[in-house]
């Protein structure tokens, strides 16, 4: 952003928009103009407030323990998958349409299917966030393997790897910029899903605290609640996107 | 084993790949090869040389046992090939060599597949390294390597693997000419030190000339082979001498009167 001051440039960093949003919200806040909007300030003093409590703990304990089984499921279920229906046509044909279809499907409509299988706990909401995760790391390991060099493909072969070795030692590495993208987008609808998962099962972590804040019209809570997840999700979203670019020489033979 | 190589040399050396009548016709009609038979034999290095797609690259990949020939058969060492298998070593045009492995892994992965102990590899690893003339590269990645460089790597994969064949798909067109000239140098020297029988291809005329024992010239798709040249070029002389060699030069000019006849139907 540049703004013209006294006819000279002024490069404005990109933080400054947030500080006028911060700004304008703790003015309405302040002015009292609707409940659900409490001063800026408020809130963040109520993050300060809230963040040690035993109770918030035990949510972040929950909900970290679903987010993390969720998302080695999705991992360990999906980087094979994807490798596999890079490299089979027929495993393709099978497996691409589903995946397709659960990618652009409205999920959270299933969340219920899934609470009537595995009942009102914490299993819910770890296939949940498997659900929510899986599909788009299948769909990028699965391009991931597609852009490989033919030629990498090739050498394995020649040099007599076996089809363990050619996944292991070649595939997973050649797919990894691939991979790790499919990982943090995962992740980032991993967020989603182990906050809906929570919100319809709403007597664990996360859900029952938004449950209790919001059903008591707490808004600062409920909003120090969710100013601390978004800060999660784009922390998670920031460290796997740096990954991603120190693994990107991986797919150098690709760029020449 | 100096025996047998003494006497190799008075004798007519053996075919150790020999092609029998094979033809390629790719899924969607396209006709790469048509009944081509060959023998290369054994310590020599043997050239397939032809125009550009006309399918000597494809016939490479056969002998490698990547692609299946559509009719016909490839014979190594007397038996029929299925698929690749460790008498033959292969070095890529774009040098396929995985970007997350420095130069030492990428040289001894050939090993480190047949499941060969890490220390064991490492050391004939290092041992080719040395005679590619990467000595002290051992760590480096490939990205950090010019293509030159990158391209020794590939060739000391291939060594490293001890195969009896060695096949070459235009191991030199990704590198610049200066470096291309010192590698056909290199060549010719480890043609000589290593005994093993190389099959080289290229569409350079004068690499062909410069580098062969043989060389086989293929026609336009769907390729037959249409002509077999031995140039008689002094092989221990200067590399300088053997570029203004008459016999080299009259080479080169005879396989161009050769093939120029395909570039005419080809406008």
């Amino acid at each position: 952003m540049t703004l013209n001051i006294f006819g000279g440039k002024i490069r404005v960093p990109m933080f400054c928009s947030l500080i006028i949003w911060a700004l304008l919200w703790e003015v309405v806040g302040q002015s009292g103009a609707s409940f659900i909007i409490p001063p800026l300030s408020a809130v963040f003093a109520r993050i300060v407030e809230i963040v040690p409590t035993a109770s918030f703990a035990d949510a972040l304990w929950i909900t970290g323990k679903a987010f993390l089984l969720g998302n080695l499921i999705a991992v360990a279920f999906g980087v094979p998958l994807g490798v596999l229906m890079g490299r089979s046509i027929i495993a393709d044909r099978i497996f691409l349409p589903w995946v397709n279809l659960f990618l652009s499907a409205p999920l959270t409509a299933l969340v219920p299917v899934i609470m009537v299988i595995f009942g009102l706990g914490e299993t819910t909401i770890v296939m949940t966030v498997v659900l929510f995760a899986v599909w788009i790391i299948v769909l990028d390991a699965r391009a991931g393997v597609r852009g490989i060099t033919p030629s990498l493909a090739e050498m394995a072969k020649v040099f007599g790897a076996n089809p363990w070795q050619a996944f292991s030692k070649i595939y997973i590495f050649a797919a990894l910029p691939e991979i790790l993208s499919g990982v943090r987008l995962g992740m980032i609808r991993a967020v989603k899903g182990v906050v809906i998962g929570q919100l319809l099962v709403s007597i664990i972590g996360f859900g029952r605290l938004f449950e209790l804040y919001s059903s008591r019209f707490l808004m600062e809570h409920f909003w120090a609640l969710l100013f601390v997840l978004f800060a999660f999700a784009f922390t998670l979203n920031e460290v796997l996107a740096w990954l991603e670019r120190k693994v990107d020489y991986y797919a150098a033979t690709r760029h020449q | 084993m100096n025996a047998m190589s003494a006497s190799a040399i008075d004798t007519e050396p053996r075919a150790i790949v020999e092609v029998e009548g094979v033809s390629k016709i790719y899924p969607g009609g396209t006709e790469a090869l048509n009944n081509i038979s060959l023998d290369f034999p054994e310590g020599q290095l043997t050239t397939l040389l032809g125009p550009s797609g006309c399918g000597k690259t494809t016939l490479l990949k056969i002998i490698a046992g990547l692609i299946p020939a559509t009719t016909g058969a490839v014979r190594v060492d007397g038996r029929t090939v299925t698929g690749p298998g460790p008498e033959r070593a292969f070095v890529f045009q774009d040098f396929a060599l995985m970007p997350w492995a420095t130069v030492l892994r990428n040289v001894a992965f050939g090993l480190e597949l047949r499941g060969v102990a890490r220390s064991e590899r490492e050391a004939v690893a290092e041992q080719y390294i040395g005679h590619v003339g990467l000595k002290g590269f051992e760590k480096a990645y490939p990205h950090e390597l010019s293509g030159g460089m990158r391209q020794r790597v590939g060739l000391a994969r291939a060594l490293t693997v001890n195969a009896k064949v060695l096949l070459m798909d235009e191991p030199f067109s990704a590198v610049d000419e200066q470096t291309r000239r010192k590698f056909q140098e290199d060549l010719l020297e480890l043609v000589a030190r290593e005994r093993k029988t190389f099959i080289f291809v290229t569409h350079s005329i004068e690499e062909a000339v410069y580098v062969s024992d043989r060389i086989v010239l293929l026609s336009r798709r769907p390729s037959r082979v249409s002509q077999i040249v031995e140039p008689n070029i002094p092989r221990h002389a200067d590399p300088e001498d053997i570029r203004r060699d008459p016999v080299y030069l009259d080479t080169v000019e005879e396989i161009w009167q050769g093939l120029k006849k395909y570039l005419d139907e080809g406008i």
